[in-house]
């Protein structure tokens, strides 16, 4: 049976997912509408769609922040469906908007970066941290250039903005999960450092060769970056392109896609005010 | 007078150790303490009462907080119940519990079979204070090496981290309920702990003694951060045990200067408020911008 799920070359299936939030009352939100979706190993999938279209349930789902009311969800051949949140955090690395979620303030970089190395390990009575692990530490944190290899014993609070989602993302990626997602989390970080951390997470989804999925509301992002684009629409994907398909492609082609996938004019005030090639733009 | 307090400071310094896990670790506003500070002194008397070998009934003390704090801590993660709330019903059933295991409200052990008597006669100490002080100084060395180590493991860092972000804790893959439940069992073993020494030293249990316990563990949490402004893990134990000395000494000076003994408890609250405020006060005269008011 394994085998047969996994006969492609798939390292996560989601088939027919579907969320509704409040369900059976007034308030009820479906929140992603019988998805399917197959990533492939190394995939860099960028995903973009409005507000409400479903783009972080669809990772909150993968990582088990809640199961799924319908569908299940495949990895490496094993149903992950029903894992909680914590257990699915050994498959799953995860980057979120806020750079306060990703790291712990009162902690020093060594112990939120001796926290990250063991994500879905058991964790026993040894010393969290030791001379081995700190050059594993300082050595993950080099290459981001910013001189945090140097700053093991600093409060993470005392950094910046754009350091602690660099840091996330160095965090996310340590263990090597199987997967790493990406939501919006150059969101909140100005155009310059957005673009850094940006760089960053390519650099390293190319280094280890990682399979991501990486949420923004930045069409000129989702083109760029990463080798296939997936546009959301109340819950469901109406959009799914590979390289090729995207490739050459506008934010403007983007829009007509998405009209005529979706049925609906395309109305986003950032697309309105900024068509055309905005470097290092990052959407709000 | 000093060494009085000194003595003071570390036996209720396990109780602040116990408060400083919770509040300030975990950040789960705990009031369990003013029940299972008694618990840990019923249990005691009970069993030295009946022969038990009194560093085994310390021990069992220890065990009978843990205990306490499993249950709280299960009603909070398991059942869903606030953290104030479940802490206030099981400080509340402990009462109870805490009366049926005594049989009545006190207990003398001025003639039991003690640490502290078993430690004069193997040491030859003739004088309480002196015995009574070396006791005390080598149950919190234990203790705080014990922690130190602790909080410093994996296990112990994902429960520090517990409290600081619990999100990112079970992005890294643990399970936050467990941690949860484990911090606050061990911190109310150790107020536990803490009333099973108190006990044995002041010779007698009652089953009103743990009244305002919490305020005591909290004011020596407070004054300690505010005094030596510790950073990392040894010195944040050390401050909390540091505190809990300053806070008897205080009220040592304050019981000299002539206060009634029943004046204690505003005079404790006093402490904590003069503590919280002077660092506030001192931010606003420097017209620092500060934050809003926390609500616990």
């Amino acid at each position: 049976m394994i085998a047969l799920m996994n006969g492609n070359n798939s390292l996560l299936t989601l088939q027919r997912i579907s969320k509704i939030f409040s369900k059976g009352t007034v308030d009820q939100v479906i929140a992603l509408d019988k998805i399917d979706l197959d990533v492939a190993a190394e995939d860099y999938i960028t995903v973009i769609g409005s507000n409400g279209a479903g783009k972080t349930t669809l990772l909150n789902i993968i990582a088990g922040v809640f199961p799924p009311e319908d569908g299940e969800i495949i990895l490496n051949g094993r149903n992950i469906t029903k894992l909680c949140e914590y257990r699915c955090a050994e498959f799953v690395g995860r980057v979120y908007q806020d750079p306060h979620v990703g790291t712990a303030a009162k902690m020093t970089i060594e112990e939120n970066m001796a926290m990250a190395l063991l994500r879905g390990q058991p964790r026993g009575l040894r010393a969290a941290s030791n001379k081995q692990r700190r050059e594993l530490f300082r050595a993950a944190l080099a290459p981001l250039g910013l001189g945090l290899e140097n700053r093991l014993n600093t409060l993470v609070g005392t950094l910046s903005g754009g350091q602690r989602q660099a840091l996330s993302l160095v965090m996310a990626t340590l263990s090597n999960p199987a997967i790493l997602l990406l939501d919006e989390h150059t969101a909140t970080l100005d155009p310059r450092t957005a673009q850094i951390v940006l760089d960053l997470t390519d650099m390293i989804v190319k280094r280890e060769k990682m399979t991501a999925i990486m949420v923004t509301h930045n069409m000129e992002m989702a083109l760029r970056h990463g080798n296939r684009l997936i546009m959301m629409h109340k819950g469901r994907i109406v959009v799914d392109m590979n390289q090729e398909q995207r490739a050459g492609l506008t934010i403007h082609d983007l829009v007509v896609a998405f009209e005529r996938a979706s049925g609906e004019e395309f109305v986003d005030d950032s697309v309105l005010l900024r068509p055309g090639n905005v470097v290092g733009s990052s959407d709000l | 007078m000093l060494s009085f307090s000194l003595y003071e400071g570390l036996v209720y310094g396990f109780l602040a150790l116990g408060v400083y896990l919770t509040f300030r670790v975990l950040a789960f506003p705990d009031l369990t303490v003013d029940g299972s500070f008694v618990l840990g002194a019923a249990v005691v008397a009970v069993l030295i009462i009946n022969g038990v070998n009194p560093f085994l009934a310390t021990l069992a003390a220890l065990g009978a907080g843990l205990c306490a704090g499993m249950v709280t801590s299960l009603l909070n993660t398991k059942l869903r119940v606030p953290a104030l709330l479940a802490s206030i019903l099981v400080m509340v059933s402990l009462y109870s519990v805490n009366l049926r295991i005594m049989g009545r409200p006190n207990l003398p052990l001025l003639r039991e079979v003690t640490i502290f008597s078993l430690t004069s006669q193997l040491l030859g100490l003739e004088n309480r204070l002196t015995y009574q002080l070396v006791v005390a100084a080598v149950l919190a060395l234990i203790v705080f090496f014990a922690l130190n180590w602790f909080l410093r493991t994996e296990i112990g860092l994902a429960l520090r981290a517990t409290g600081n972000n619990e999100q990112m804790v079970r992005g890294a893959g643990v399970d936050t309920d467990k941690t949860t439940i484990l911090g606050v069992s061990i911190a109310n073993g150790l107020v536990a702990f803490s009333g099973g020494v108190v006990a044995q030293a002041q010779g007698f249990v009652d089953v009103n003694m743990g009244i305002g316990m919490i305020i005591i563990g909290l004011a020596s949490v407070i004054i300690g951060e505010a005094l030596f402004r510790p950073k990392g893990v040894a010195r944040l134990l050390l401050a909390a045990l540091g505190g809990a000395f300053v806070y008897r000494l205080v009220l040592s000076i304050a019981l000299r200067a002539g206060m009634a003994p029943g004046d204690l408890k505003l005079i404790t609250a006093v402490i904590v408020i003069v503590a919280m405020a002077v660092p506030f006060l001192q931010k606003r005269i420097r017209r620092e911008w500060l934050p809003p008011a926390p609500r616990w």
